[in-house]
């Protein structure tokens, strides 16, 4: 019975997000062309022999891509989770049989498929105009990045219950998601940072996720990675106890 | 048969503030009881306690004979609810929320579509929910409330911030609701729609309820005055209308007499010493106090205040 609500509540979510203007192209289509623009204007630079030493194209701006989807899926939840608060749409779905929890989860599969969606079209843009070259596994890869999106999720749940307003919603969460980019070893590599800075790197989950993306793109092993899934899996366990607490309905 | 709801010793605070203090009743099955009175009264609070919205901090509630903390699913599966401040999904179709709806019961729900022609909606299924009037809205919210064919129906605050003739309209459905069964336990700060929906309604002021009784009998009650006002050009009227037994008041504003006094008899008594004292008049009419006469008298405030 909850799985026909929650299918039910899942599919009327995609359709209203596909109904927002700008809903589809902001998120979705936008990345894409960001992406491509800046492949070629860096890429088309570099003759080839050069593009395979540059790690940060062959592997940076793909993982820092995919990023950058993950985290505006988690902006845009925390978004709708502080309107629908807000507008006491949460209240009034709370008012039926259908449990807090399935409530959630409806708005987590909406956001790991649109996550899935633009990473697809991404790769096959990518593979038409940018020289990707070597063979990517895109399947593990994609896992990859829902589990990151997953544990970023549950922290987009905590940010959405410390929020005042709706309209604070974004500035707060592009404040706390941001910055982990700086220190996750996408633009510098951790080990050449001061000491305070490793360390607080080494707490935040952008850099297990980046070093588990970075790892699955270059082609390593699921195994060479237990550690990152293990860390993303502790920041998701630890930001959905912590939500369960401070979460407000209303 | 036992109450429907039976709330006794209900106390709820928020912080600081003491929402309800002490609220005790009981529902019966298939009437329309109102909770009645001004704004931050505790009305809402009152209400969501009931439905398992908000835990109270002290009483106990029983709603079908269950308790609405514990078994608030099993509850929620029973009863339909319509909020005094709620929204839906901006871009939702009225047939979508509906159908939605409809998905989480366990119970056999009704036909949405023929429940959507009851209220009206069916030209209006396609439209998306920030589109519809404020009365398409509350419409909708009452479609929502009825989904699942509940036992127990809650609106608060239904009508606020319609124009009189969506109000009326919505009256009536409500009274449908009732004729089919179901018990509806609403909540207004219009005496009028007390007056003329509920069987019988509950006053409360500062998380405490005054009384509880059917309108006519909280009036007769609380208010057994009767007033009459009339005008003529009579010079001796006055005089004549303070001998009538029962009076306890003339007032006269140029030629409009406004007659005061108790009981049953004054209407007749005045009519008497009219046609007794051959006084022509140009007009006549009784004033009957209503539920906002009740109210003043209760708490020394109007309602509106
Ligand atoms: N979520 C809340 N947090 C804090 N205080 C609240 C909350 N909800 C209500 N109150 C306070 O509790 C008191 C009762 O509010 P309630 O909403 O129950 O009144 P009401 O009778 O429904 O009023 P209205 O006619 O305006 O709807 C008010 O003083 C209100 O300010
Ligand atoms: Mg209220």
């Amino acid at each position: 019975m909850m799985l026909r609500g929650l299918f039910k509540l899942t599919w009327i979510e995609i359709k209203i997000f596909l109904r927002e203007p700008l809903g589809a192209i902001g998120t979705i289509v936008i990345p894409v062309i960001v992406f491509l623009v800046l492949g070629r204007a860096i890429g088309g630079k570099l003759p080839q022999p050069a593009l395979a030493a540059n790690t940060f194209i062959r592997v940076g701006l793909p993982v820092l891509a995919s990023l950058l989807i993950a985290v505006s899926s988690v902006l845009s939840l925390v978004t709708i989770i502080s309107i629908y608060r807000e507008g006491g749409i949460l209240k009034r779905l709370r008012a039926t049989p259908l449990r807090p929890q399935t409530i959630l989860t409806a708005h987590v599969i909406v956001k790991l498929l649109l996550t899935a969606a633009t990473l697809t079209l991404l790769v096959l843009a990518g593979k038409r105009y940018y020289p990707v070259g070597v063979h990517v596994p895109f399947v593990s890869f994609t896992i990859a990045l829902l589990i990151t999106t997953w544990s970023i999720l549950s922290i987009g749940f905590v940010i959405a219950s410390i929020v005042p307003t709706a309209r604070f919603a974004q500035p707060i969460g592009a404040i706390i998601l941001y910055p982990m980019f700086a220190l996750s070893g996408l633009f510098v590599p951790i080990a050449s940072l001061p000491p305070a800075l490793q360390a607080l790197a080494r707490v935040l989950p952008l850099t297990y996720a980046v070093r588990l993306l970075q790892g699955i793109w270059d082609g390593d092993a699921w195994s060479a990675h237990l550690g990152d899934v293990a860390a993303l899996a502790l920041v998701f366990a630890v930001c959905t106890a912590l939500s369960t607490k401070v979460f407000r309905w209303e | 048969m036992p109450p429907v709801i039976q709330a006794s010793g209900v106390r709820k605070t928020y912080g600081a503030t003491v929402a309800v203090e002490e609220v005790s009743f009981d529902v019966r099955d298939g009437e329309i009881f109102g909770l009645i009175g001004p704004n931050g009264a505790g009305k809402t609070t009152t209400m969501e306690c009931i439905e398992g919205l908000r835990t109270p901090d002290r009483g106990t509630i029983s709603v079908l004979g269950l308790d609405p903390v514990r078994d608030v699913y099993k509850l929620q599966d029973r009863i339909g609810v319509q909020l005094q401040q709620a929204q839906l999904q901006k871009r939702i179709k009225v047939w979508e929320a509906v159908d939605l709806w409809a998905s989480l019961y366990q119970k056999k729900t009704v036909d949405a579509e023929r429940l959507l022609e009851q209220l009206g909606l069916t030209e209006k299924r396609n439209a998306w929910f920030m589109n519809l009037s404020g009365g398409q809205k509350q419409r909708l919210f009452i479609a929502l409330a009825l989904i699942n064919d509940p036992e127990v129906v809650f609106l608060d605050e239904l009508t606020t911030g319609l124009d009189p003739q969506a109000r009326r309209a919505i009256w009536e459905l409500v009274r449908g609701i009732r004729e089919r069964g179901k018990t509806v336990f609403l909540t207004t700060h219009l005496m009028e729609e007390a007056e003329r929906l509920c069987d019988r309604v509950a006053i409360i002021e500062h998380g405490r309820i005054i009384d509880i009784d059917t309108p006519l009998s909280l009036v007769k009650r609380h208010c057994p005055e009767r007033t009459v006002v009339l005008a003529t050009n009579d010079p001796s009227a006055a005089e004549r209308f303070r001998a009538i037994p029962g009076v306890q008041e003339v007032v006269c504003n140029h030629a409009e007499f406004t007659i005061r006094g108790r009981g049953d008899d004054l209407v007749t008594e005045v009519i008497h010493s009219l046609s007794e004292n051959h006084i022509r008049v140009t007009d006549f009419r009784t004033v009957l106090p209503n539920l906002e006469d009740v109210f003043l008298k209760l708490t020394g405030r109007s309602i509106r205040d």
